[in-house]
């Protein structure tokens, strides 16, 4: 899975959803994949506001990834007067579309219940007692 | 000008709704000046837009159940009439198209004429003079002339004639044939449907779509196709994962849209692991019809499993590799509500819900009457939220059955009765307390669709 989905996901109890800890989700021995994909800066540049930009700095600090700047980069700031990409939204598609969480665990920061991560396909079914 | 659409004669429901989302996506307004379920003709004409020649090719461009849109250059009762229109309507343009290659053919509609018959009918056109030289592949200007007739009927009794603007997207069809479809399974959805539902979810560059009911990813494939980014989740991760390297991802790196593809989840709807924020754009999905297996949702019916279960060695069991979590029947109409619910508090202000829904009888609105071997006692409500508004209903008929695809569109919260939306909470609660009762409850009982479609079949074998 894209690291951007983990912008989307919250632990999948009940109990935790409304709790501020359950968001982001925290890595844990996770072994990352990149693979390069054609660039969509339309749909980054839609994704921009939807994002919330914090749990993206933790994700990137967790996982050694290179950090984020402070603030999320405004519209104007991922392409150059003639249109073209900048460094940032370059880099950006590289952080959100091209690196994937491979394999290891997802783990919520109220429950502390770890969700697998197999071929790249998270798992977020509940044992009975947790549903 | 006015424009005629060329449909397919086939999911006739869907061919309007289709058509009209795509023109509100285009941002063009379209007034339907003649459209009958039985013919594959549409007249239309373009409100308020600047360029119609533009806005014509604006709506063809994706649709699927459009095969072409033509400039409309006459109509007619016969012959005769459609000659006179022409001439009424279109006379100042003949010198304009008289220099370019051209071609003439003919459309007939549960019709046909032999090639030495449609000759003599082209050649009653020549009175537009055109002396550009007549090219049958690719040519600057491609006219035909449409025949509607009765069906078995002698002779045509409607006729149009038309320039050609733009083809449509149905070639995508081919492309994305389950034949040639690297991953699929028993319930794969078809292309076609497939990039309709994607169309009426209006899935487009840059936005964003979710399926969560994915199983092969025929819905987050389509979507893809039309440029949005996908992902998806499944209660089943087999689906999702595959087998000997078909899977959901592979059918992405068949048709190159692997950068659009986000990820698939192993997931139940009714515990999601999805945030709730209004990020979506589109949700289409296909819910578990329960016919082969009763539907399933997360949870047991067994007291025993309401505690962590330990195995022998003191370990607890659901944090084994190879666990799997137990589940339990549910009500189908209450998954319904539940997508509902769920896309409310998830799509985008104007975002889109694309939900199939098997009906085995009729539903709400329908008149007995059309319908002469449904089952008369049953009648579905459509599932209703107030925060949705129900666009349109598209009805694909089988045998004993048939199935319809509800479009829903998010009200922007403004729009949104906050007394009503208060209300349906409230209901939603008392539904889900008064549900320990179902626990007991067979996958029958749940699912009158399930119970229906199997009266069905026990109907026929004995009324034979």
């Amino acid at each position: 899975m894209k690291l951007l989905t983990l912008n989307f996901l919250t632990c999948a109890r009940k109990t935790c959803k409304s709790t501020a800890a359950a968001f982001p989700l925290h890595p844990k021995e996770a072994e990352l994949e990149q693979v390069e994909m054609d660039m969509n800066p339309l749909f980054i540049t839609n994704m921009l506001p939807r994002l919330e930009w914090e749990a993206m700095k933790t994700l990137t600090t967790e996982l050694g990834l290179p950090n984020l700047p402070a603030e999320p980069p405004s519209a104007e700031e991922l392409a150059d007067e003639s249109g073209e990409p900048t460094q940032t939204l370059k880099d950006l598609h590289t952080l959100l579309m091209e690196t994937s969480i491979a394999s290891g665990k997802l783990v919520c920061g109220n429950c502390e219940h770890e969700y697998a991560v197999k071929e790249g396909i998270a798992n977020f079914l509940l044992p009975s007692h947790m549903v | 000008m006015d424009y005629l659409i060329r449909f397919v004669q086939i999911h006739e429901t869907f061919r309007r709704p289709e058509t009209d989302s795509l023109a509100e996506m285009a941002g063009v307004k379209i007034e339907w000046l003649s459209y009958s379920e039985d013919s594959p003709f549409a007249i239309i004409r373009f409100n308020g837009a600047s360029d119609p020649t533009a806005a014509a090719r604006a709506l063809l461009s994706r649709s699927i159940l459009g095969v072409a849109i033509y400039e409309l250059w006459g109509s007619g009762v016969d012959y005769e009439s459609l000659h006179n229109d022409i001439r009424d309507r279109t006379q100042p343009l003949w010198d304009q198209y008289s220099r370019g290659t051209f071609r003439f053919d003919m459309d007939s509609f549960y019709g046909s004429r032999p090639a030495s018959e449609q000759r003599k009918i082209i050649e009653t056109f020549s009175y537009m003079a055109f002396t550009g030289q007549i090219r049958m592949r690719q040519p600057d200007n491609q006219f035909r002339i449409f025949e509607e007739y009765e069906l078995d009927g002698p002779i045509p009794h409607h006729l149009h004639f038309g320039r050609l603007v733009a083809e449509s997207d149905r070639k995508a069809m081919n492309k994305y044939s389950l034949k040639t479809r690297n991953y699929i399974a028993t319930t794969s959805m078809d292309a076609e449907l497939s990039l309709v539902t994607a169309n009426l979810a209006q899935a487009a560059p840059g936005t964003l779509a979710y399926d969560p009911f994915m199983g092969t990813g025929s819905f987050p494939v389509a979507c893809a196709h039309f440029g949005a980014a996908v992902f998806g989740s499944d209660l089943d991760g087999r689906s999702i994962r595959g087998k000997g390297g078909r899977n959901v991802s592979s059918n992405f790196d068949q048709y190159g849209t692997a950068a659009q593809y986000l990820g698939g989840l192993v997931a139940d709807l009714t515990n999601t692991p999805l945030r709730e924020k209004r990020f979506l754009n589109s949700i289409v999905c296909d819910p578990p019809y329960g016919v082969r297996e009763g539907l399933k949702v997360l949870g047991s019916t067994r007291v025993a499993l309401k505690e962590v279960v330990y195995l022998a060695d003191g370990k607890p069991a659901h944090l084994q590799a190879n666990y799997v979590p137990p589940k339990r029947p549910y009500s189908f109409m209450r998954l319904l509500d539940d997508i509902l619910d769920f896309s409310a508090d998830r799509l985008a202000d104007d975002g889109r819900l694309c939900m199939w829904m098997p009906v085995a009888g009729l539903i709400e609105g329908e008149d007995p009457a059309a319908e002469e071997d449904a089952v008369p006692d049953t009648e579905y409500t459509i599932p209703r939220h107030p925060g949705l508004e129900l666009v349109s209903l598209c009805k694909q008929d089988f045998n004993k059955w048939s199935r319809r695809l509800l479009t829903y569109r998010r009200k922007a919260d403004a729009a949104v009765d906050q007394e009503q939306l208060l209300a349906y909470k409230a209901q939603r609660l008392v539904i889900a307390e008064g549900s320990q009762n179902d626990l007991k409850a067979r996958a029958d009982d749940l699912n009158a669709f399930r119970r229906k479609y199997f009266q069905g079949f026990k109907e026929q074998a004995t009324g034979v």
